[in-house]
């Protein structure tokens, strides 16, 4: 079974990419679980066609100590597996610390056991590796593989930077491995290029390259994937390709993640290309 | 054949290069700092320690935490106000009589809280979700089990850490009950440099919410306020029998076997006392600020030292009849006190003690061992302050570092209707030529032989060397420290719980105090207690082929 742990900054398109990427895979036939965390809890709501499932946390809440694994997770789109981990309400409690929780529950229940015969494991993880909590998808023995959603704007870059800060302190103790940057198109200038030469300088690639579409938000208003809200539109095909990218993908690093001045200047290099 | 064991003579100065030979060179100079060989200081500026500073990572420190030192030591001894810890259930363990303060329960309903443990009991979901809910629910619980005056509530590490607003559920429960005072105490015992912090933070919540609220008027002649004072054994007892002997009316202890009317009442004392300066000075600070009430330093350790407080407290109300009264008291006490002493003299003269021990005891006991005939070798102060060690002169020089700046500082001002200097300027001032000093605290240094050797947040490591190197006849500190050093052969004397003895406060407790000491420093089952290796030869043997 392989582990896929899918970061990136805030609004950059996470959830959304995961979730169609899974279903691509489950499309080609692969056995896939999904866990969610992020306390608003919406990371399955596509392959679930909307927000029907019970978090581990609050079932862990109100069952107590007697959770089965059928309580907590859903089958979706595909045959997939769905998980939510759940969270605190905006404001109090801690969020890192549930993630923690809510992983060790799925293990100590078996999620990951052989006889579920899982292909991979999808965690959709909140924004950056603000704290400990947020980490725990990327400690040993979790997540082995990275994939981190990011486009051409700046702070998303600087958001991907950062990320590899993090990956690179657990690789060095563990078998985590960054295994690309999924560029996200939001139709910035030279963004593909600027991406690539990202990717090439952190020491990884540029896994896909996914362009910007309407299908998507159209898909989502429906509560579908473009896979199965509209299987034959172009960007179904796009989701295919990451899908068989990730797939495929031999090219596992430990990244080097850049200093302030370099990013800066790519960036500069890149926009005033554009400008010139 | 017994071996003869050679008595070397450490002068102070190896005694302090031989404990920091272990350490490496960092650690070694940031220590260096921290013991000082009390010297001469004529004509010179006295030495400098530093203190309050972070103990260094890997020292096995016998400080404690900041919650220990806001629930334990300064809101734990109230008996009426109910004390609810939010928190994890391991954490509670202290909310309850650990540390032997004892009570009358003289509240108005005899109420007595402290006997009982009362703690939020955090679960890894409350950590995950938040606390506020279950904070909520614990204080209504307790407002309906008991009905208090007031309910306290302690944070522990975790709340800080998930950011439970607990001020504002306090708030909240507060308005909704109407007739119970509600409030919280941001204490994570992480904060600060030691319990210091703790004292600091429970000082601003004390006055913040319940000094200067009581309704009723206190009319006594002479009123006072003893602060620093917990009641330890009995200690505050003793003081208070020997105050009204004395005609003198205690307000309000801060906080031994004190009750949530006390500290209402604060306000209307006409003088502070203040006994352990560390713990409590900023208390005494602002009572001046915002109520007029000067204050000033006392000690009831040792029987001298009780007849001077109580002379100085006389002196402040320049009253003949007072002081006429604390002389015929004092005339009374002391010879039952000096039969003891005379009896014990003989067998305790030159007996060495050391002490570390808190803000203020390494201190205070100085003067109870010097009437003994006994010499303190090395003393000091766990959780205490420069200011503890050389006096307050030094205040203005103090460097507040980060970690200080960390635990809020509250301003007061002079109160618009309660405010009532109690001693005009001049006034002070003829009582000051008269050797009455205010807001004066002199330090534990000055009162330290010339050569002994003062250290701050001493450790284990150091307390075994120490002991090993100079071999002192008694070893006073905490129960970290109780059964190491027992097992060196020395006799210890806990000063924070004082075992199971006391009270050592005042006349009865200077008498009390003779005698247990005269029983440590001269019993013979120390010397009785051999190891077999010391008695017997080690078996030595060859291998066959040797």
């Amino acid at each position: 079974m392989r582990k896929v742990a899918i970061y990136g900054k805030g609004g950059i398109g996470k959830s959304t990419t995961t979730q169609n990427t899974v279903a691509g895979l489950a499309e080609m036939g692969r056995k896939v679980m999904v866990v969610g965390c992020d306390p608003k809890a919406d990371s399955t709501r596509l392959l679930l066609g909307g927000l029907a499932q019970k978090s581990v946390l609050d079932t862990l809440r109100e069952e107590g100590e007697d959770v089965e694994l059928d309580d907590i997770r859903k089958p979706g789109y595909g045959k997939t597996w769905c998980v939510e981990s759940g969270g605190p309400e905006p404001g109090v409690g801690c969020a890192g610390r549930g993630i923690i929780t809510s992983i060790n529950m799925l293990e100590s229940l078996g999620a990951y056991e052989e006889t579920e015969g899982l292909d991979y494991a999808f965690y959709d993880v909140l924004g950056d590796v603000v704290c400990g909590g947020f980490a725990m998808p990327i400690r040993d023995g979790k997540a082995e593989e990275i994939y981190i959603v990011c486009s051409g704007e700046m702070m998303a870059m600087y958001a991907a930077n950062n990320i590899c800060k993090g990956i690179m302190k657990f690789a060095q103790s563990g078998r985590v491995r960054l295994g690309g940057l999924i560029c996200n198109s939001r139709n910035v200038d030279n963004e593909k290029e600027m991406i690539q030469e990202l990717a090439k300088k952190i020491g990884t690639q540029m896994i896909y390259f996914v362009p910007r579409d309407n299908d998507v938000q159209r898909a989502e208003i429906n509560r579908k994937t473009v896979i199965e809200w509209k299987p034959e539109a172009k960007q179904a095909d796009e989701y295919r390709g990451l899908a068989r990218a990730i797939d495929e993908n031999k090219m596992f690093v430990i990244p080097k993640p850049l200093e302030i001045e370099t990013l800066e200047q790519l960036l500069m290099e890149y926009g005033l290309m554009q400008a010139a | 054949m017994p071996k003869t064991k050679k008595v070397v003579e450490w002068k102070p100065v190896d005694v302090k290069t031989e404990l920091l030979k272990q350490y490496p060179p960092k650690v070694a100079r940031k220590r260096a700092k921290q013991i000082l060989i009390n010297e001469a200081q004529e004509n010179s500026a006295p030495p400098e320690i530093m203190a309050n500073v972070r103990t260094i990572p890997g020292i096995i420190t016998m400080r404690g935490c900041t919650y220990a030192g806001c629930k334990g030591v300064i809101m734990g001894p109230t008996s009426d106000i109910v004390n609810l810890v939010h928190g994890p259930i391991g954490c509670s363990f202290y909310a309850w009589l650990t540390r032997r303060n004892q009570t009358s329960a003289s509240g108005e309903k005899n109420e007595n809280f402290i006997t009982y443990c009362m703690s939020t009991d955090m679960q890894d979901s409350d950590i995950i979700f938040g606390g506020e809910k279950k904070l909520a629910a614990a204080i209504q619980e307790a407002y309906d089990l008991f009905h208090p005056k007031s309910i306290a509530v302690f944070a522990t590490c975790p709340v800080g850490l998930i950011g439970d607003d607990i001020h504002a559920v306090a708030k909240r429960m507060k308005d909704k009950f109407g007739d119970c005072n509600v409030f919280a105490f941001s204490c994570e015992g992480y904060k600060g440099v030691s319990q210091s912090a703790g004292h600091h933070i429970a000082n601003n919540q004390v006055f913040t919410h319940i000094v200067g609220t009581s309704p009723t008027e206190k009319t006594d002649k002479y009123k006072i306020n003893l602060l620093g004072e917990y009641n330890i054994g009995g200690d505050g007892f003793e003081i208070d029998r020997i105050l009204k002997k004395c005609g003198i009316t205690n307000i309000a202890t801060f906080s031994g076997n004190s009750t949530y009317d006390q500290f209402a009442s604060a306000n209307q004392a006409d003088l502070s006392c203040v006994m352990c300066h560390r713990s409590i000075n900023y208390v005494a600070d602002m009572l001046e600020v915002k109520y007029g009430i000067p204050w000033i330093k006392v000690n009831f350790i040792g029987a001298n030292a009780t007849a001077k407080s109580l002379r100085k407290i006389a002196q402040y109300f320049e009253d003949d009849a007072l002081s006429e009264q604390v002389e015929k008291v004092i005339a009374e006490e002391m010879p039952s006190v000096e039969a003891i002493r005379k009896d014990v003299y003989p067998r305790t003269e030159g007996k060495k003690a050391m002490m570390f021990v808190g803000g203020s005891r390494a201190h205070h006991y100085q003067e109870l061992f010097k009437e003994m005939g006994m010499k303190v070798l090395s003393a000091g102060y766990e959780f205490a302050h420069r200011d503890d060690y050389e006096g307050r002169q030094v205040l203005p020089n103090l460097k507040v570092d980060a970690d200080s700046r960390n635990i809020e500082e509250i301003f007061v001002e002079p109160d618009p209707s309660l405010y009532k200097p109690r001693k005009s300027e001049d006034e002070k001032i003829s009582l000051e030529e008269k050797g009455l000093k205010f807001k004066h605290y002199e330090g534990l240094n000055p009162d330290m032989e010339s050569g002994s050797i003062v250290i701050d947040d001493l450790n284990q490591y150091e307390a075994e060397r120490l002991v090993q190197l100079m071999k002192p006849d008694i070893f006073c500190a905490g129960i970290k420290e109780k059964f190491s050093i027992q097992k060196m052969g020395i006799p210890m004397k806990q000063l924070h719980s004082y075992d199971s003895g006391g009270p050592y406060a005042g006349f009865k407790g200077a008498i009390n105090f003779y005698q247990e000491i005269d029983r440590l420093v001269n019993s013979k089952v120390w010397s009785l207690m051999k190891a077999p290796w010391e008695e017997s030869p080690e078996l030595s043997a060859t291998y066959v082929w040797e």
